[in-house]
């Protein structure tokens, strides 16, 4: 096993790109150390992206705010503006594995893990958020819904990486927040998730609305006819009500150790009302 | 031995106090050293191959592409640890459950081990061993395992307990019986009458630290063994017997315990180790994943358990029922045997029947898991105890101290009941304020009660006084709850000391008599009994020494407060003779002064509970939170009252967790689907609230403090007090443990379609 550090991301992308057996791309390491520790891969080649320049930083543009790839959890609870623009996002993030596991995990490292019941992935595509790719062929800015394609597998092509996450400016009037249901209270893996990113018009009806489920189908589900069926409204009782059905009607889950199909349906309903209600407090709705 | 271990009723000066534990510093600092923290040069790592089946006859292994590989240095299977068992049935489950013989009975069951220079090429060892497997048709439900077209998991097993031995072979090994008078005439007097059928999953105790041990077989035949366990003497006696071994030559030496609950009072790779460090020639360190614990050590049963009791208007039970079938993996166990003596041990009953059958499964072999098979009679038949108090309009309380046993009730399991703490935990609890503190919407409280025998058994104990006046303690139970602090406890206050001087150390099996392990809730209750029988030896040699130092007759020399002190009028001016001045003397009075003891530690008081506790359920998700636990439990006598109710909350903690989450999920191939801690929910600090605790002290009249054991009863009524509330929460009676929210969430829904 080899185990390099490069300091740019061109050199990151060439050793990946020319890596003869099964490469890794470590950050945070919670999921690649763990699945190493209990023999599930045994890859060749490991490149650490924390020494790349960049990778380890929020930025706030004028377009919005990037996070690069390298940046822990924690550091995204830590940042003000992040927290008031996006509080979904940086809440689902934080409720990620323990507070130790958050000083160590990201958020890119979590949508490339590609499991369908990563907590931080439903409130990103909630959010619209896109990836900054660097590959073999230069960079390519993608939406975060379209990187992982089932169960452990992403769209990337090989010497690919995701080096930032990027979320738009907020405009006035608008929220985001996420829900998980775990039979704990943390240090678990949801069993079915939502989230929602709303914006309001001047009178408090709602203007756009994004809706994601997590745990309900092989990849975090981007429920577009739920966004549509709040749009216009100020959430009352039929809206949020037709929501649920909407989402429990979306989901595609499995019987397993986690929970049932039933069980998965009527609560991914329920996350969703009661996460929207959140979404729309914070947006400013009454 | 002229040893009186009656109650005294004395007044006490150290015992009740709080000390720091002496194992404390070491163990927050990360200091203290556990099974896996022991190291010897030339050490080898250790690993063990297990079967991915349920139930396969293993046809052929060949090990020779792995005894190739460079690194390797032992490879071993079931022929590396020949049957020396001589017809002992019990030793020989041992044996194939450490290594299997002819069939794999279970996923996780052991096949081979390799011991190998690193862990990288141990695991490439292990892919390199090649086992045939004829995979058999399995079964791991416990109702399916006992139908008699089920696969038969041993076909040598007649069911025991029969009134003639049974023609075909079957899954059950043993029905026993207990109880007294007539049920029929029972039940024809009640007017209520409540049936119902209990199903509980299997659970692990989830301690912390997996197994580790290493093992040294040495040239010369002798061997030595660092390990993580509650019992090393017995350790050493299934080590030695399956090594071939003599006793003394295997010196086993405890580590500290990162949890055992029962689950370590059982070998399982240690004699794999011996018998890779026997063939290598140099030291193995075996040490089992998380995964190969869940896979392959001893969760307790999973249940199927009907009850039936019937009671006067009055509220006067007149007979009471139950039927369990329990698993026990695929070796024969009692387990359903020690539910049918539990179920109904709170009560006075004038006519009870309880009938037991032990079930094999494909499933790793059941060991003891904490006061083990009685949470979950209690579960049955405390719910249909409320359910019937309901029906009969009583208090649930009240119905409960109706019927509760007292002194010189017969016991359901046969006994006459000496004094005991039923009674007074329920009028505690009556008289609780979380009894009468409101409730919100959605929330629900229930109660229940508990009983456990605990247990006594073989201990021994050493107490050596130093010249400078401190005492050491060698005890040979392990201290799994603090038991250093509370022996020392002991010994301060018989000899009249100050718990700072002394150490007490867990003694490993070539330095002290045997033992027997911690278990049955015995640590505290017998070493403490050893423990002032050594330090009244103790005594009697530092009376002589002084009136040696006086020149006066013993017998004239008394023993108060640490001090010799001479009595009687003529030896009016003699001043009192501290301990520390008799040790300091000892070199020229005859030398050191110690007092030893061995005894069987008879008469460890049963014991009881009752638990109210306060849920709140999310009648969208099925979600349960425990938001308020009280445990009320006899301690007799609580010698360290912290670690008493640190015992009272850790077994509610894990009652809670098996009660809402914990399960052993197979899958239809029979393998284990959630062997790690992501997926075997056990609750995390933020689950729990405070546990509150009281303790009542109804002193056990043989024991001379009035100590009984404490660290079992805690986990019997939690699943029973948890359905209890779930039931008055929601008004759904929850039959099925645990109530995890996708089942409470289908039971409501079921209720809300009527």
């Amino acid at each position: 096993m080899r185990y390099i550090r490069p300091l740019s991301i061109e050199d990151a992308v060439g050793e990946l790109a020319k890596a003869v057996g099964p490469a890794a791309i470590l950050a945070g390491g919670s999921d690649l150390l763990v699945r190493m520790k209990g023999g599930f891969i045994e890859p060749e080649l490991i490149v650490d992206i924390k020494r790349i320049g960049g990778l380890a930083d929020i930025t706030e543009t004028a377009d919005g705010f990037r996070i690069g790839a390298a940046v822990p959890c924690a550091v995204l609870g830590e940042n003000k503006a992040l927290r008031k623009a996006w509080p979904g996002v940086v809440e689902a993030a934080n409720l990620i594995g323990s507070k130790q596991v958050q000083g160590r995990c990201t958020i890119t490292g979590n949508l490339c893990n590609a499991s369908p019941a990563a907590d931080s992935v439903p409130a990103l595509v909630a959010a619209g958020a896109k990836a900054v790719v660097a590959g073999p062929s230069g960079k390519r800015t993608i939406a975060v819904e379209t990187v992982p394609t089932g169960p452990g597998r992403t769209s990337l092509a090989k010497g690919e990486i995701i080096e930032a996450i990027l979320l738009d400016k907020r405009p006035e009037h608008a929220g985001d927040a996420y829900l998980r249901f775990i039979p704990r209270t943390e240090m678990d893996i949801a069993v079915v998730s939502a989230g929602v990113n709303l914006t309001l018009d001047d009178h408090g009806a709602i203007k756009t609305a994004r809706v994601a489920l997590g745990a309900a189908a092989p990849t975090v589900l981007l429920v577009e006819e739920a966004g549509q069926v709040l749009v216009g409204s100020k959430l009352d009782e039929g809206t949020l009500e037709r929501l649920a059905k909407i989402c429990a009607g979306a989901c595609r889950p499995i019987d397993d150790k986690r929970g049932t199909i039933e069980f998965r349906r009527k609560v991914a309903g329920v996350l969703a009302r009661r996460v929207a209600a959140i979404a729309y407090k914070r947006a400013g709705g009454k | 031995m002229n040893f009186d271990p009656r109650f005294s009723g004395r007044k006490f000066a150290s015992v009740g106090t709080r000390p720091i534990r002496p194992d404390g510093i070491d163990k927050v600092t990360g200091r203290a050293r556990y099974g896996a923290d022991f190291n010897m040069a030339g050490q080898l790592v250790g690993r063990i191959l297990r079967s991915p089946h349920a139930h396969a006859v293993i046809k052929k292994i060949d090990t020779s592409k792995a005894e190739k590989l460079a690194g390797v240095k032992a490879v071993i299977t079931a022929k590396d640890l020949p049957d020396l068992t001589d017809g002992d049935a019990a030793m020989y489950d041992i044996l194939d459950n450490s290594m299997a013989r002819k069939k794999a009975l279970y996923d996780g069951h052991a096949v081979a081990a390799v011991a190998a220079i690193d862990a990288r090429i141990a695991r490439q060892a292990l892919k390199l061993i090649e086992v045939d497997y004829e995979v058999l048709p399995h079964v791991t439900d416990v109702d399916e395992a006992a139908h008699h077209h089920a696969p038969l998991i041993n076909d040598q097993v007649f069911t025991e307990g029969l009134e003639e031995k049974p023609a075909k072979p079957s899954n059950i090994t043993k029905r026993t019986q207990f109880g007294h008078g007539d049920v029929h005439k029972g039940f024809a007097e009640a007017d209520f009458v409540i049936e119902r059928s209990f199903k509980t999953e299997q659970t692990h105790q989830g301690y912390i630290e997996p197994h580790a041990c290493v093992a040294s077989v040495n040239a010369d035949g002798t061997a030595d063994l660092w390990v993580c366990t509650q019992g090393h003497f017995v350790y050493r006696q299934h080590c030695a017997q399956l090594l071939g071994l003599e006793a003394s030559k295997l010196r086993v030496t405890s580590s500290e315990i990162g949890g055992g609950f029962g689950g370590k009072t059982h070998v399982w790779a240690e004699p794999v180790a011996l018998a890779l460090s026997r063939k290598a020639g140099r030291p193995v360190k075996l040490v089992m994943t998380r995964d190969e614990v869940f896979r392959a050590s001893g969760p307790t049963s999973a249940t199927s358990i009907d009850v039936k009791i019937g009671a006067r208007k009055d509220g006067t039970i007149t007979a009471a029922e139950a039927t369990l079938r329990y698993s026990c993996g695929p070796y024969a166990g009692s387990w359903a045997e020690i539910g049918a003596m539990t179920a109904f041990a709170c009560y006075k009953l004038e006519n009870v029947k309880t009938v037991g059958y032990e079930v094999l499964v494909n499933r790793p072999k059941t060991a003891a898991y904490r006061a083990p098979s009685a949470p979950m009679a209690a579960f049955a038949v405390e719910s249909v105890v409320d359910e019937l108090a309901k029906e009969l309009g009583m208090d649930a309380v009240e119905f409960r101290i109706k019927n509760a046993a007292q002194e010189g009730t017969r016991s359901s399991y046969g006994p006459v009941y000496g004094p005991i703490g039923i009674g007074p935990t329920l009028e505690a609890v009556k008289n609780h304020p979380h009894m009468k503190a409101p409730l919100k919407a959605n929330q629900g409280r229930g109660m229940a009660c508990g009983f456990w025998f605990n247990f006594g058994g073989q201990t021994c104990t050493d107490l050596n006084i130093g010249m400078d006046g401190s005492v050491s303690l060698a005890v040979g139970t392990v201290d799994v709850g603090g038991s250093r602090a509370s022996l020392s406890l002991v010994a301060a206050e018989e000899l009249g000391i100050d718990y700072s001087h002394v150490k007490a150390i867990v003694a490993d099996t070539s330095s002290l008599g045997y033992n027997d392990m911690t278990d049955g809730s015995r640590g505290t209750f017998s070493s403490s009994m050893a423990t002032i029988s050594a330090a009244r030896n103790a005594i009697k040699i530092l009376r002589e020494r002084a009136a040696q130092m006086w020149d006066i007759p013993v017998e004239d020399v008394v023993w108060e407060k640490g001090h010799a002190i001479a009595k009687g009028e003529k030896h009016g001016n003699l001043s009192p003779l501290s301990l520390k001045e008799i040790a300091a003397a000892s070199g020229k009075t005859g030398g050191p002064i110690a007092g030893h003891s061995e005894l069987v530690a008879d008469g460890a008081g049963v014991s009881f509970a009752t638990h109210i506790c306060d849920v709140e359920v999310d009648p969208e998700t099925g979600s349960t939170r425990v938001i308020r636990y009280t445990v009320v439990q006899d301690a007799g006598k609580a010698v360290h009252p912290t670690y008493v109710e640190g015992q009272y909350q850790g077994g509610a903690a894990q009652g809670i967790g098996w009660a809402l989450n914990e399960e052993y999920i197979y899958g239809k191939d029979g393998r284990l689907q959630n062997a790690g801690f992501l997926d075997y929910r056990i609750p995390v600090c933020s689950d729990l609230p405070m546990i509150d605790t009281q303790i009542l002290e109804i002193p056990n009249p043989n024991h001379p403090y009035g100590v009984r054991g404490v660290g079992e009863t805690s986990i019997v009524p939690p699943l029973a007090a948890i359905a209890n509330a779930v039931s008055n929460a929601v008004g759904v009676r929850m039959t099925h443990i645990p109530m995890s929210p996708p089942r409470i969430l289908a039971a409501l829904d079921a209720e809300r379609e009527g």
